[in-house]
């Protein structure tokens, strides 16, 4: 609430501070059932192994890097395919998944 | 509360007028020529928004499998390089900026060509040759790389592109 470009969402019976664009602006305010919460507003209604493996993934670069991982890298490091990353996240893998994980929306034009 | 507000971060917050679908055409057989319109299609891909690839003219060398591992940048007539015109014309210069240029590309994660235009058969764009183009340069499917599922004609794109916008390059 501090700026206007922030809001404070109740998801999972936890506040998060989301932007504009609907990702978190606190990673570590993040839990897996907030995930669950978000995957479902997404169209996910039941969390896969493999949506998991994408997600947790996601968070282990972010935390590891500062920037969460491109879809190019995902698919040759995480053990889910390209392929397989657009079917489990049709809308776009970076961006959904990303927002999920409860990272910032990946940089980068690839 | 809580509620009013979890809807709010379900709903798509960019508004509806929201670009859907693209079609982009490639015309040029440069490295130049060929990336704006990959990185185009992979990143509509990457947002969600539907895509297609039509090759068209020397675009064709993006996808024809004996060219498309080598697709070099024009070092004549290329004034972005700022490499004099004579200097651009000596044997190798083309070789030698494509290749410095392939390896800046990679450390920014921009895939190769090749690999490239996998994936972006795998993100569920779809990959056209036109067939005038196929045509005139005496091609047929089998020099193309298995990515592409079709040549098609003008009028066969137009279909393919309905709904969405359409970009040239």
């Amino acid at each position: 609430m501090t700026t206007t470009t922030t809001t404070t969402t109740i998801i999972a019976g936890i506040a998060v501070d989301l932007n504009a664009e609907g990702f978190f602006e606190h990673p570590d305010q993040w839990t897996p059932e907030i995930a669950e919460e978000l995957a479902k507003a997404e169209g996910i209604e039941k969390m896969s192994d493999k949506h998991w493996q994408v997600v947790k993934f996601m968070r282990q670069e972010y935390f590891a890097k500062g920037t969460g991982p491109t879809v190019r890298m995902l698919g040759k490091t995480s053990g889910v395919s390209v392929k397989e990353l657009y079917e489990l996240f049709p809308k776009g893998p970076a961006k959904v998944a990303a927002r999920i994980a409860g990272i910032p929306k990946p940089k980068g034009c690839i | 509360m809580s509620d009013t507000m979890t809807s709010s971060i379900t709903a798509d917050p960019i508004p509806a007028s929201r670009i859907t679908k693209v079609s982009i055409i490639v015309s040029k057989g440069s490295l130049d020529g060929i990336y704006p319109a990959l990185i185009m299609a992979n990143g509509a891909r990457a947002e969600g928004i539907e895509a297609n690839l039509f090759f068209t003219f020397f675009g064709l060398d993006a996808i024809h499998n004996k060219r498309i591992d080598h697709i070099k940048i024009s070092t004549v007539g290329n004034p972005g390089l700022h490499v004099p015109t004579l200097a651009g014309g000596l044997p190798g210069m083309s070789a030698l900026v494509t290749h410095m240029m392939e390896k800046k590309m990679e450390a920014l994660d921009i895939p190769p060509i090749h690999e490239f235009i996998e994936m972006i058969a795998d993100t569920g764009a779809g990959m056209y040759a036109c067939k005038a183009s196929v045509d005139l340069f005496g091609l047929t499917k089998d020099d193309f790389v298995p990515q592409v599922q079709e040549i098609i004609t003008v009028g066969e794109f137009y279909d393919k592109a309905a709904g969405g916008q359409i970009i040239f390059t």
